[in-house]
């Protein structure tokens, strides 16, 4: 029966957006036009500073993202971007349990450190169990471990002109690293740990193994994972295209993604 | 009704008996508002339901993606667009879920590409007008109820008396709506009961419940103010009750406007623009 229904369903559809779509297509590409305008950009783009500027007013440095317990969980944590980095190097790392896996801290720092996984955790450890907020609107509840950024860049003695840390990772999209980077107030912030394990286990490939940011107030796509080096560094300029993170420079997502 | 109302009648050679009474109705600030809402509202409900798209799923609670129930959704299957609300499946090929663009290509999007701000897919171009216009909303909401409060539009125009809170009055008034008998003459210059209680739920209610379940999507804003997540139940009962709202504010869009063309479009909209309001006259036989 649907297979003699539905053509002709389609196809009355289809007629009925294109006729729609014929009368609304010039106004329509005219706001398409108007959403592309060099000075729409610009003045629309006012609206992450605004936010920044007045959550940054509104919350303590220090103000913690909302804990949950072990009830929150959510039953299965969905994994987001990349699932599982391609390259026989990773490849090689994951083999070996990523036993040989390093995190380099460098840029304004005065001691550049080679941290390796055993390094990580033998560091005081942060549990936390947190609300992850992808950019799309779907949450996760998933509890994470991992040392505070905070004791990493004390052990590294990030200097006093660093205003920003960026995050290299191990996996590619379309050929281009990916990265990230947050200021000096989500850097320091208590809550901001290097996880290597999720929900009481080693943090699986697709979550980011064996590294990942956790930086709770902000959105998903700023909690870079499969962790190989962390820079500080006095301006964005110079890294990637300047927009500071992957989907920054390249599908103009906000850098203070904190909503 | 509207026809009994010539707009354009200069006021000087018409007998006194049957000159239009026009009476100041609106306000700079209240006409100003209106206008900047008009296009605020609209901006804010195209981008919506571009961001919307990016994951045409609600849920209740503080948790919510593709593994866990969604009490609504809007999706596709391999050759069809539907709707779905608990266990219930509707069709909706070819306006939800699976529509043709401008360019004749089949879509699997939730909202066509007319109904959104891009017309094609883009998150980030949708939340750069959604979190830019949420601050003209916001500011405007603040502003004009600032003004509202001081300047006496509350206690003049929207403060609904006691003899209108029985209930035999408020039948009256929905009896009147429903036989689309509108106030004539002096009684024209007030707003009725519905109109008061629909107006103050707007600028009361929806409007502020739109930001305030808006603020608690971030969770920058969650963080600083952790109460927002306790007040709505999580983040993703409240991005539930974001979604419920605006198509409230859809529903009290569309009253809004069969009322003004119901009561005579011409006469209300000028009244929005100039703030002068011709009063139908009244009926004939009566006082």
């Amino acid at each position: 029966m649907s297979g003699v229904l539905l053509p002709r369903r389609r196809l009355i559809a289809r007629a009925g957006g294109l006729v729609a779509a014929a009368g609304a297509l010039p106004l329509l590409s005219g706001c398409d036009a108007i959403s592309e305008a060099p000075a729409v950009r610009k003045i629309l783009s006012m609206g992450e500073e605004m936010n920044r500027a007045s959550q940054r007013a509104l919350m303590d440095r220090d103000a913690l993202a909302r804990e949950f317990t072990r009830a929150d969980l959510s039953p299965v944590f969905r994994s987001n971007g990349t699932k599982l980095p391609d390259g026989a190097a990773y490849a090689v790392h994951a083999a070996a349990g990523f036993a040989d896996w390093r995190i380099t801290v460098s840029g304004l720092v005065a001691r550049p450190l080679s941290l390796s996984m055993a390094d990580i955790r033998a560091m005081p450890q942060r549990t936390q169990i947190t609300r992850h907020d992808c950019v799309e609107g779907w949450s996760a509840i998933g509890e994470w471990t991992g040392p505070q950024l905070r004791r990493i860049l004390e052990a590294a003695g990030v200097k006093d002109r660093a205003r920003y840390i960026v995050f290299r990772c191990a996996d590619r999209i379309d050929d281009a690293f990916y990265y990230e980077s947050c200021d000096m107030v989500d850097s320091l912030h208590p809550q901001t740990i290097l996880a290597w394990a999720m929900n009481g286990a080693v943090l699986p490939i697709a979550n980011g193994a064996p590294l990942r940011l956790r930086i709770e107030r902000q959105l998903g796509y700023k909690h870079a994972k499969y962790l190989t080096g962390i820079e500080a560094v006095a301006s964005l300029d110079q890294i990637g295209a300047g927009k500071g993170g992957f989907w920054e420079d390249r599908i103009d997502y906000e850098w203070y993604a904190g909503i | 009704m509207a026809e009994a109302d010539s707009p354009d009648v200069p006021p000087a050679p018409v007998p006194e008996t049957l000159a239009p009474v026009r009476v100041y109705r609106h306000r700079l600030p209240t006409r100003i508002w209106h206008w900047l809402n008009a296009v605020t509202l609209l901006v804010m409900l195209m981008s919506g339901l571009m961001i919307f798209n990016a994951h045409p799923r609600l849920y209740w609670g503080q948790y919510g993606a593709n593994p866990d129930r969604a009490w609504f959704a809007i999706g596709a299957t391999s050759d069809t667009g539907y709707v779905r609300f608990g266990e219930t499946r509707i069709e909706t090929t070819g306006v939800l879920g699976r529509w043709t663009n401008a360019g004749g290509e089949e879509k699997t999007w939730a909202f066509p590409g007319w109904a959104t701000i891009p017309t094609s897919y883009d998150l980030a171009a949708g939340r750069r007008w959604h979190l830019f216009f949420a601050w003209v909303l916001s500011v405007g909401l603040t502003l004009y109820m600032v003004w509202s409060l001081f300047g006496g539009h509350i206690r003049r125009d929207l403060h609904v008396r006691r003899a209108e809170w029985s209930p035999r009055h408020i039948w009256h008034d929905i009896k009147d709506h429903a036989r689309l008998r509108f106030p004539r003459g002096e009684a024209a210059a007030r707003y009725n009961i519905l109109q008061k209680l629909s107006y103050i739920g707007v600028i009361f209610g929806l409007l502020p419940l739109m930001i305030f379940t808006g603020l608690t999507m971030s969770p920058g804003m969650d963080a600083a103010w952790p109460w927002l997540l306790d007040l709505f139940g999580g983040r993703q009962s409240a991005r539930s009750i974001h979604f419920i709202a605006a198509w409230l504010l859809v529903l009290f869009f569309l009253v809004h406007i069969m009322m003004v063309i119901l009561a005579g479009p011409i006469n209300e909209v000028r009244s929005m623009i100039s703030g002068w309001f011709t009063l139908p006259p009244e009926r004939e036989g009566e006082a």
